[in-house]
């Protein structure tokens, strides 16, 4: 049991970067705050290339911290994926809306590194230590439009409330801990499987730590900050909040339930067969009622959520396989779709209300078209990467003959196509009331939002190899 | 020479059109018509390679291309295609009819770089439903066709376009999601490795598959459900006349006659074979909606005060026409309903045309606005008259031989079906007749009727090919009946597998 260093390689880098970072801000000037801003990118693309050479390494490293192993890769490499765009679309945000890049970025790959490390962590210390680095950072990053009252409420709501989801989770790790008489998920395994099993205690604690995490990814009931506080913090971080944290979270509790508590699946599926139907329902319920995009794309994150707990209450391989895959059609969509607004929105975050997308739809083609298809992906129309990780997740809930769940999954879908094709309307079938300036487009923005098209549009059509790949990273 | 990849090429020539259509600069009407154009023509060309290398005597997939294309837990999605002597024509039918949609479509200005690209979107779509066997792949370009439907009627259609097009799309896109449920619940029994609808309905022949009696009953309503929205059956129609008649002239045509044929082709090609047992059990429900279909859509088609309305429940009547033969379950009527999806979509196809053509002149389509047309517009009236002749089946046409194949198909299963059946039929004479006769006979009513120009070169030329085949249709049929003839036969032998006892399912194994 050694250090192993190579093996946290991209958590390195981006811890050292930064420091990095924090360090250069004051002699980088008010000029220079854009390199820092490139620099942290480079430092982000490095991560994730570390992460891809390190692909096919077995084991565990960090004094049997952290495993080494395909599913830790493949959900490094989807969180330094979302991180790395939500960095490239940050950059001309951050310009236009005056705020300071230095701090961002720094706080951006402190982010970074804790959600890598919540997808490698073979312990709940671990575990622990990565939710909080994540979650520590976003709280900043939530309020960074300070002078927007949205914004601090956002940060205010999402610091208080993440206060109080982590006392849970800990409370958890401590009853965990107490039963099983370790935090090493190797070692909470074996004592799972032990004759006779656990005392009450244990499931106490691990009821805890579904709250902490239901907290995180916005599991109904414990979804209520969401809205709030996506739709105050800056656009960019929306997007951090919205895929990178809740992927990690998804990740992590993957981990949990798929590898280290097997033996414990019947007892819990239950639960995430709630949380599914209940944030399904709630989700996609209440994003009908929205008239501002930002607004709506946050109950539709929460309706998603529901989607991946659907996997969740799967329990079985190919559950974990397709929530894999739907985080990576997910990330792409919604970055894709936030980036969309941010491109068309006006300093000061406004014109994002569903009024001001009418009669766009011919004036500005290409952002136009590019949002249809994520909205259509996220929407979970065919030949999209959407439908397909739906496809996916639902075959396993199916597989588990959880029957009520798809139907439930189904309709609320079809609830989803409403609000979804409703901006699509508003875009193409109305006339515009007024004469919006055309927004810029920068070429950076540009080849992100065609990356994430291109993704959408290709794992939609052809899903083999990510699919392969999420099949390797399942292999616990 | 193309016979690996024939049916692709026909799936990719209208995509690389609209690929080069986008690249295109918008300003250049007529450079983005003849692209879109030649396109289809080119579609149209490589499918009649189809007709030509089509051998009629086996009931097996011809043409067939697959590919791997992912695997999920075990089971392999492939990239299947297919096609036998159900799908055949309407392939033809599809590739047939885009050309003259383009071609009709000169009065669209607005956005027509768009216009031109969701037609080609469209025709992918609609060809991969008719082509596809893999479910899934069935089931990605049967959504795919959605949106750019969707988009034709909400963006060039009439007045109340966006209610139509949320309209059209919500009822379709509900059904589809059931479909969606029941597709992967299927996959829970499938014992084949792929997903492939022959190799299922093989096995569930055999009985290497078997589903629960209250499953299958489940997943046959589901399929049922997607596929009657499409058709559209009685009770679900209502989304059809509110589509129809704000759909620009080219979306009216495509709905009518092609996107209403996946309905029943869905039922001929899925819950039929598929389900057999449930489809034999749930037939006198089905009928029946089948007949108020027939009869409340010729009701209502009768009093309609607009051409287009008119002709849009007059789908209704006639789909459901064609739904009562497919669950008459023998050759005679499955043949006749395979034949008459053909006519309806050439008949129906050709009076929206005709419908747009006069809208193009004079911005009205009421009954009432015209009187003594015949006068005015000589050969519009006898390009009229000739498919309200198809439409109603008059001898000689291709109308008769579907009605009388359908008719007499379902006599044989059960005579008062057939009674009513026929009543629709008459009634289907009445309304167009009296239409035709209102708006073309007696004196010229309006005087703003007085000027108006005849057809042109470009419009006959639209309407020539479906005058003709009307007439080649009417008299040849057999030319059209014969290569359906293996495939139908073989949906038959499975619904009679299931009316037999068990024993005779033991014979069956090695099939």
């Amino acid at each position: 049991m050694d250090a192993n260093y190579i093996a946290i390689l991209p958590e390195l880098i981006l811890c050292g970067l930064g420091i990095l970072v924090m360090v250069l801000i004051p002699s980088a000037g008010r000029e220079g705050q854009a390199r820092l801003g490139y620099l942290s990118l480079a430092g982000i693309v490095a991560a994730l290339v570390a992460s891809a050479l390190l692909w096919g390494n077995q084991g565990t490293a960090l004094f049997g911290m952290v495993f080494q192993d395909a599913f830790g890769n493949f959900s490094r490499i989807l969180l330094l994926f979302a991180s790395g765009s939500i960095a490239l679309i940050a950059l001309p945000y951050l310009r236009r809306e005056g705020i300071l890049m230095g701090e961002f970025f720094c706080l951006l790959l402190f982010a970074t590194a804790g959600m890598t490390f919540m997808a490698t962590s073979a312990d709940l210390v671990m575990t622990f230590l990565g939710l909080e680095t994540l979650s520590i950072a976003t709280y900043v990053l939530a309020g960074f439009r300070s002078k927007d009252l949205r914004s601090v409420e956002s940060a205010w709501k999402y610091f208080i409330l993440g206060a109080f989801s982590t006392a849970f989770m800990l409370y958890g790790i401590a009853f965990i801990y107490g039963t099983a008489g370790s935090t090493k998920y190797q070692a909470i395994a074996e004592a799972v499987s032990r004759d006779g099993g656990l005392p009450i205690t244990f499931a106490v604690g691990v009821g805890l730590l579904v709250v902490g995490f239901g907290f995180k990814v916005a599991m109904a009931p414990f979804h209520v900050w969401a809205p709030d506080v996506y739709q105050g913090a800056p656009l960019p971080v929306t997007s951090h909040l919205a895929v990178g944290s809740k992927a990690a979270a998804f990740v992590a509790l993957l981990r949990i339930f798929q590898q280290v508590f097997p033996g414990l699946e019947g007892d819990w599926n239950f639960v995430f067969w709630t949380g599914a139907v209940l944030t399904m329902a709630i989700g996609n319920i209440a994003a009908l009622a929205q008239s501002n995009i930002k607004r709506m794309l946050a109950y539709s994150s929460v309706a998603h959520a529901g989607y991946l707990l659907v996997g969740m209450a799967a329990g079985n391989p190919l559950g974990a396989q397709g929530i894999l895959f739907y985080l990576a059609a997910y990330a792409f969509m919604t970055i894709g779709a936030l980036a969309v607004v941010q491109v068309l929105s006006r300093p000061g975050e406004a014109g994002i209300d569903l009024d001001d997308y009418k009669g766009i739809g011919f004036r500005f083609p290409f952002l136009s078209v590019s949002l249809s298809v994520f909205l259509i992906s996220l929407a979970g129309i065919p030949a999209t990467a959407g439908f397909m990780g739906k496809f996916f997740i639902f075959s396993a809930a199916v597989q588990e003959r959880l029957y009520w769940l798809v139907v439930i999954a189904v309709l609320t879908s079809a609830i989803g196509l409403y609000y979804y094709l409703r901006v699509i309307v508003l875009m193409f079938m109305h006339e515009a009331e007024s004469e919006p300036p055309a927004p810029t487009l920068q070429p950076s923005l540009r080849a992100v939002i065609g990356l994430l098209i291109l993704g959408t549009l290709v794992f939609g059509l052809y899903p083999a190899p990510l699919l392969e790949l999420a099949n390797q990273a399942v292999q616990f | 020479m193309f016979d690996g990849y024939l049916l692709s090429l026909i799936l990719a020539l209208p995509a690389l059109g609209a690929a080069v259509l986008a690249f295109l600069p918008a300003e250049n009407r007529s450079l983005l018509r003849n692209v879109a154009l030649a396109a289809c023509l080119a579609a149209f060309a490589a499918s009649l390679l189809l007709w030509t290398g089509f051998d009629p005597s086996t009931s097996n997939m011809q043409f067939v291309e697959d590919h791997a294309w992912f695997e999920l837990g075990g089971f392999q999605a492939r990239y299947a295609l297919g096609i036998d002597g159900i799908s055949l024509f309407l392939v033809l039918l599809t590739t047939l009819i885009m050309p003259l949609c383009i071609l009709a479509s000169t009065h669209i200005k607005k956005h027509l770089k768009a216009y031109l690209c969701s037609m080609l979107a469209l025709q992918v779509g609609m060809m991969g439903v008719f082509i596809a066997l893999d479910l899934v792949l069935f089931y990605l370009f049967w959504e795919v066709m959605l949106i750019p439907m969707y988009m034709l009627i909400g963006v060039w259609g009439g007045q109340r376009r966006i209610y139509a097009a949320i309209k059209f799309f919500l009822y379709t896109a509900a059904g589809s999601l059931l479909m969606l449920a029941a597709l992967i619940t299927l996959y829970q029994y499938n014992v084949t490795p792929n997903f492939n609808i022959v190799e299922i309905t093989g096995a569930l022949s055999d009985g290497r598959i078997s589903i629960p009696e209250g499953t299958a009953y489940w997943l046959f309503l589901a399929f049922f459900l997607a596929f009657a929205i499409k058709v559209p059956l009685f009770p679900f129609h209502t989304w059809l006349p509110d589509a129809h008649v704000e759909a620009p002239t080219a979306g009216s045509v495509i709905l009518a006659g092609v996107l209403l044929k996946m309905g029943t082709y869905g039922l001929l090609r899925f819950c039929l074979p598929l389900f057999p047992e449930i489809a034999l059990q749930m037939e006198p429900t089905i009928s029946c909606l089948a007949i108020i279909a027939i009869i409340y859509g010729a009701l209502v088609a009768m009093v309609q005060p607009d051409v287009k309305k008119l002709v849009a429940y007059s789908s209704v009547s006639h789909m459901g026409l064609i739904v009562l033969g497919i669950f008459a379950f023998n050759l005679q009527a499955l043949e006749g309903a395979t034949f008459q999806m053909l006519n309806h979509g050439i008949s129906t196809g050709g009076l929206f045309l005709l419908v747009g053509m006069i809208y193009d002149r004079r911005h009205t389509r009421l009954i009432e606005d015209f009187g003594g047309l015949a006068q005015v517009m000589p050969r519009y009236a006898v390009f009229f008259m000739i498919i309200t002749l198809s439409s109603i089946g008059l001898p000689g046409l291709n109308g008769f031989v579907g009605e009388y194949l359908t008719l007499q198909g379902t006599f044989l299963a059960n005579p008062v079906y057939a009674a009513f059946a026929a009543t629709g039929v008459i009634l289907s004479a009445v309304y167009m007749l009296w239409m035709y006769q209102r708006v073309f006979l007696g004196k010229i009513t309006g005087e703003a009727n007085r000027q108006l120009a005849d057809l042109n070169l470009r419009e006959m030329a639209v309407l020539m090919p479906l005058v003709l085949l009307a007439l080649w249709m009417g008299v040849q049929s057999s030319q059209f009946l014969r290569p359906m003839d293996a495939s139908i036969q073989k949906v038959v032998d499975r619904i009679e597998q299931a009316r037999e006892p068990q024993s005779f399912r033991v014979e069956n194994l090695g099939r």
